[in-house]
């Protein structure tokens, strides 16, 4: 307790003496303000109230997009964590969401197995495409990861495209929709709930890794490689750890998607969806979870805000984008200055 | 007993042979240095040592057991440890977070750990955490352990890069030019501290060094390389006067006076 009170101490005489930039003071002071865990979690307690709330008082538009984000927020965080953590380039992230989405699927649809019942399977899956895509890939040199995803994304596309078990171009149409202890998940409020679950999952689980010993490899990792190695991290092993537990949280958000959608085809998962989602992260401040959050969210009511110019729209994105990384390359979410 | 042994090593890089047939043995508990000119292939023995580099003929026996194919990380974890000659810190991390990181190898939580905190878990972090601390005051650097590295002196960084290799509880630590940059109090608290390594911490310590003020001082036993090939070894009497070790450094000498 002492310790913490010094700290504090230090750090707000550290602002004091900078003086520079009064935006940056109050962001530190917003910091200190959050290290104590009362304010915290009395925020934290007060925004999941009201999301809970949110969508008995609000439109069925608002809902909608609200789930669409809930979405984003546990892939964005999923790719977080290999491109943030473990600083490696993916650019083919949707594929995973594809293999969770078409296992679910498949096995609903073909075999009439329980939504429930596919969750493990799914993520059986997508550890062995990370293994698959990452355990060869990873031993060269990292940046190797970026061409492998980005073609293994094409080719889930295509096998999904030319395959029969995937239902080639038209996909799987009906899928059918579980019941959670006997309510039938069928209105829209039902997969706010379920993508908001999964999406507080995500949040928990990325701080967890974060604050833990893999998530303190990561960090190190991407700050210097060699000095990694030599503290006897090893380095392969770790990165495929974070590449698979990305991977697993967007096949697990595929295979809600499948549910959602109740159809899906070759073209809910194209590339431009995985650089979507890849922007987001990049977008919201790589590595730092509110961040990423925020980029989320971005990447999902930008579109929606400006629907009203039509085609522009993705256009004043791009460029709005663009004026972002140039003047701000750390991303949106502002950092610590002490 | 002899805690490494190197026999016969050669590292190539194409055609310049960076370490020619190297052979000699590191006694247990003992403080012993490797000296050279510049370019004499200290650094890149070390890399050798280390895993970093693949010699192409030979072999180096820890504790017995050839670390030739092994990888940095493995070794690390079987007990040897090493600094690097120019600072390898993890700049933008806290003392604190450089000095666990050297734990890592001595931890074992996974995803289910981390994700669920079970108390083994637990009392594994905060294992992690006492020996941090423990390391980070040997060296003298607890009061700066929620500074970032890149923002320490040059001294510190230097205890970082100490206390980093020590977390990592080594049976052998390998410091590449641990006194470059440092000024004359800071090398007389760094032959305390190396003796202190080996006599509180049973940690045989071995060396490269340009200071041979130092070198002579704190080794029990020097050997020198020059041009890959190991020309003497012996207590720091004998190597001072032995003729070949006086030609290679005044050798150097000459050609950077001409
Ligand atoms: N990765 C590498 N590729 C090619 N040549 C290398 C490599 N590393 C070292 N060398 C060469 O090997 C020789 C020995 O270098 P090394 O760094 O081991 O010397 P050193 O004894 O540590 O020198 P110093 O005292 O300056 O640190 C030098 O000629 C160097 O240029
Ligand atoms: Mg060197």
């Amino acid at each position: 307790m002492k310790e913490k009170q010094t700290c504090l101490q230090s750090a707000s005489a550290q602002t004091a003496t900078k003086r520079k930039n009064p935006l940056a003071q109050l962001i530190d002071r917003l910091y200190v303000l959050f290290d104590d865990k009362k304010v915290r979690y009395g925020v934290l307690a007060v925004a999941v109230v009201v999301l809970i709330y949110l969508p008995m008082k609000s439109s069925m538009y608002i809902t909608e997009v609200m789930t669409t984000f809930w979405f984003h927020v546990v892939v964005c965080l999923g790719l977080n964590i290999i491109v943030g953590f473990a600083g490696l380039l993916s650019l083919g992230y949707a594929a995973f969401f594809a293999v969770g989405a078409y296992t679910t699927g498949i096995m609903i649809l073909h075999y009439g197995i329980s939504f429930w019942l596919t969750l493990p399977v799914s993520v059986l899956m997508a550890i062995i495409a990370g293994l698959a895509i990452g355990g060869p890939t990873l031993k060269l040199r990292s940046d190797y990861l970026a061409i492998v995803t980005l073609g293994f994304g094409e080719i889930i596309r295509l096998a999904a495209r030319n395959l029969e078990i995937t239902g080639r171009a038209t996909g799987l149409v009906g899928i059918d929709r579980p019941t959670f202890f006997g309510i039938a998940m069928v209105r829209i409020n039902h997969f706010y709930y379920a993508f908001l679950v999964l999406a507080i999952m995500a949040i928990f689980i990325s701080y967890r890794l974060q604050d833990s010993r893999l998530g303190r490899a990561w960090k190190c990792i991407r700050e210097d490689e060699d000095a990694a190695e030599a503290m006897g991290i090893n380095v392969v092993a770790v990165r495929l750890l974070a590449f698979i537990i990305g991977s697993v949280f967007g096949a697990l958000a595929g295979s809600f998607m499948a549910i959602k959608m109740t159809a899906i085809s070759p073209e809910s998962f194209l590339f431009t969806q995985s650089v979507m989602i890849l922007l987001a992260v990049v977008l919201g401040g790589m590595g730092k979870i509110p961040g990423v959050i925020l980029g989320a969210f971005a990447v999902v009511i930008f579109p929606e805000v400006f629907r009203g110019i039509g085609q522009y729209r993705m256009l004043i994105f791009g460029v709005v984008l663009l004026v972002l990384m140039i003047y701000r390359p750390q991303g949106l979410w502002p950092e610590r200055h002490t | 007993m002899v805690i490494l042994e190197i026999k016969d090593l050669t590292l190539r890089f194409g055609g310049l042979t960076a370490v020619n047939k190297v052979s000699f043995g590191i006694e247990e508990g003992s403080i012993e240095s490797l000296i050279g000119p510049n370019g004499a292939g200290k650094t890149s023995l070390f890399n050798c040592l280390t895993g970093f580099y693949r010699a192409q003929e030979g072999d180096i026996l820890f504790e017995g057991k050839s670390v030739m194919k092994m990888k940095p990380h493995k070794i690390t974890t079987l007990g040897m440890a090493r600094t690097f000659q120019n600072l390898r810190l993890f700049k933008n991390l806290t003392v604190m977070e450089n000095v666990m990181s050297g734990m890592h190898c001595r931890a074992s939580a996974g995803v289910a750990g981390a994700i669920l905190r079970p108390p083994t878990q637990r009392a594994e972090e905060k294992r992690i955490r006492d020996v941090a601390l423990e390391c980070m005051d040997f060296v003298g650097i607890l009061d700066k352990k929620h500074r970032l590295a890149k923002n320490l002196p040059y001294g510190d960084q230097r205890r970082v890069e100490w206390a980093r290799a020590l977390a990592t509880q080594p049976k052998l630590l390998l410091l590449d030019e641990p006194a470059a940059g440092l000024n004359y109090d800071e090398k007389m608290q760094l032959v305390e501290l190396i003796r202190r390594i080996r006599d509180e911490r049973k940690i045989t310590v071995f060396l490269i060094e340009h200071d041979m003020g130092l070198v002579m001082k704190v080794s029990e036993k020097i050997f020198v390389i020059d041009y890959g090939t190991k020309i003497a070894e012996g207590t720091a009497q004998e190597v001072q006067n032995n003729p070949r070790v006086i030609e290679a450094y005044l050798g150097k000498e000459e050609e950077t006076a001409v």
